[in-house]
């Protein structure tokens, strides 16, 4: 490795140029760059998708966002979570968009969830092939509903790779998120069900498990409401797709209710 | 001068359609097959000439082939096929125009119903359940409104178009003694019958 570093060198300037141990390495210094940026927890339960980051507040000077910096809508059945470097999401967010709704205009239907992310992704890709521009510096968790599969997550990086999860982390202290979800997710404390099997929790019980994911990368810090934006993705009564991001006294609340679990989690 | 109408029913959609290729005074063919498949589910009753009949309907078969062989083996519905041509008729329009007008029907799972729709070469879409295109509209399309009646039987809708080819046989002008008739429903598309054989050359 030591040695492939100082030969990396002459290799890594071009993004279209392999090195001879056959890396890019203009895409694993994006990637690298996203190891910086806010964390993401995504989570798939039975009805529905939870996506967590943490906020970041650089400066007290800063005026509130409007709308989110790390949630983005696509459409009315997809929505992503972003980690990395914000310009350069922006851009993505609108190919995202103007595919999911150039799709509809041509079929009349919603875009199936797989197919938006390729087309982001196979956008990325490019950069990596064409053109000597560098790679986007930016990692997604998408979620999204469709007839055919349901309710589905999927990560992307600025490889252009992207793969369905039940559950992922993004961003800051990935791993250590990664390795809680392991040990955690599909055990009975995060879903209703008291079956020994996995089973996958429902949105209620996601919440808690991503504020606790969450909790753990952002160890250090006293987990608080306005440090972390808790997303929401439900079917309503009629079918329809439901977007939410929690308000404060919501996401407080799950905070909450994580804290006397873990507290009581030492009792027997 | 081609004759082609759908009607759906209870479980699938019939197309029909007459097997005449014909210019001006000479028909050059008696058994020609008119009602193209589009996929395993889908298929379109088409009237105009002879290359734009061909041309339109491979392409939308062929690009319906490419989603499914890109998309992991996901079908489009009905609606989406429909749409589907519908955008490439109007983009067509304003540059070459297919002069094609269309009866699409399909069947989809999912809702486990069949749908009809009419398209012509205008790029107008509508959902029928029933319609025809051409001179035939004059004579079959007052029978079709008196005897179509909602959740209909497939007996029933091939019974209509009995007399559909019944009336155009006994009052217009052109002579038309072949029809393919298809239909479409949870088992893909089938023929039902035709007058002259398209396999025979």
């Amino acid at each position: 490795f030591s040695s492939s570093l100082t030969m990396a060198r002459r290799y890594d300037s071009s993004t279209t140029t392999f090195s001879p141990e056959g890396r890019l390495h203009q895409v694993e210094y994006a990637i690298e760059a996203i190891n910086n940026a806010g964390t993401c927890v995504g989570i798939l339960g039975n009805d529905g998708i939870v996506m967590a980051s943490e906020r970041r507040i650089t400066s007290g000077l800063l005026a509130p966002a409007k709308t989110s910096e790390k949630t983005y809508k696509l459409c009315p059945h997809a929505a992503c979570n972003v980690a990395g470097l914000t310009a350069d999401a922006n851009i993505l967010i609108d190919q995202a968009r103007l595919r999911a709704g150039r799709y509809h205009y041509q079929y009349q239907e919603p875009i199936p969830v797989e197919q938006l992310v390729e087309h982001v992704c196979n956008y990325k890709q490019s950069y990596t092939q064409y053109g000597g521009l560098r790679p986007f510096g930016v990692a997604f968790l998408f979620a999204g509903y469709d007839e055919n599969h349901g309710f589905q997550l999927y990560q992307s990086d600025p490889s252009g790779n992207y793969s369905g999860w039940k559950a992922t982390v993004i961003g800051a202290n990935n791993q250590a998120g990664k390795s809680l979800l392991k040990s955690e997710y599909g055990s009975s404390s995060s879903s209703e069900m008291t079956d020994e099997e996995e089973t996958s929790p429902d949105v209620a019980g996601a919440l808690r498990l991503a504020v606790k994911v969450l909790n753990k990368t952002m160890d250090g810090t006293a987990a608080a409401a306005e440090k972390m934006e808790l997303f929401t993705m439900k079917l309503d009564e009629s079918g329809d797709v439901v977007h939410h991001i929690l308000t404060q006294k919501e996401a407080q609340a799950v905070i909450d209710e994580v804290e006397a679990e873990t507290a009581s989690a030492g009792d027997s | 001068m081609d004759t082609v109408f759908g009607i759906q029913f209870k479980g699938g959609v019939v197309l029909a359609a007459d097997q005449s290729n014909a210019r001006s005074i000479l028909v050059y063919q008696n058994n020609l097959d008119k009602v193209k498949q589009l996929s395993s589910h889908s298929a379109m009753g088409v009237s105009g000439p002879n290359a734009d009949l061909v041309n339109f309907t491979e392409y939308i078969a062929k690009n319906l082939a490419l989603y499914e062989l890109a998309n992991d083996g996901t079908k489009l519905s009905t609606k989406a096929q429909a749409n589907f041509c519908r955008n490439e008729l109007a983009v067509a329009l304003r540059k070459g125009p297919y002069q094609v007008n269309l009866l699409l029907g399909g069947y989809d799972e999912k809702e486990m119903t069949g749908s009809l729709y009419f398209l012509d070469y205008m790029a107008s879409l509508q959902k029928v359940p029933y319609g025809s295109q051409g001179y035939a509209s004059s004579f079959c399309l007052s029978i079709m409104d008196k005897e179509y009646k909602e959740g209909l039987s497939e007996s029933d809708a091939l019974l209509i178009v009995e007399h559909s080819i019944k009336e155009i046989a006994t009052r217009f002008l052109i002579n038309q003694p072949n029809f393919m008739i298809k239909i479409i429903d949870k088992d893909g598309v089938r023929v039902h019958s035709f007058g002259a054989d398209p396999a025979e050359t």
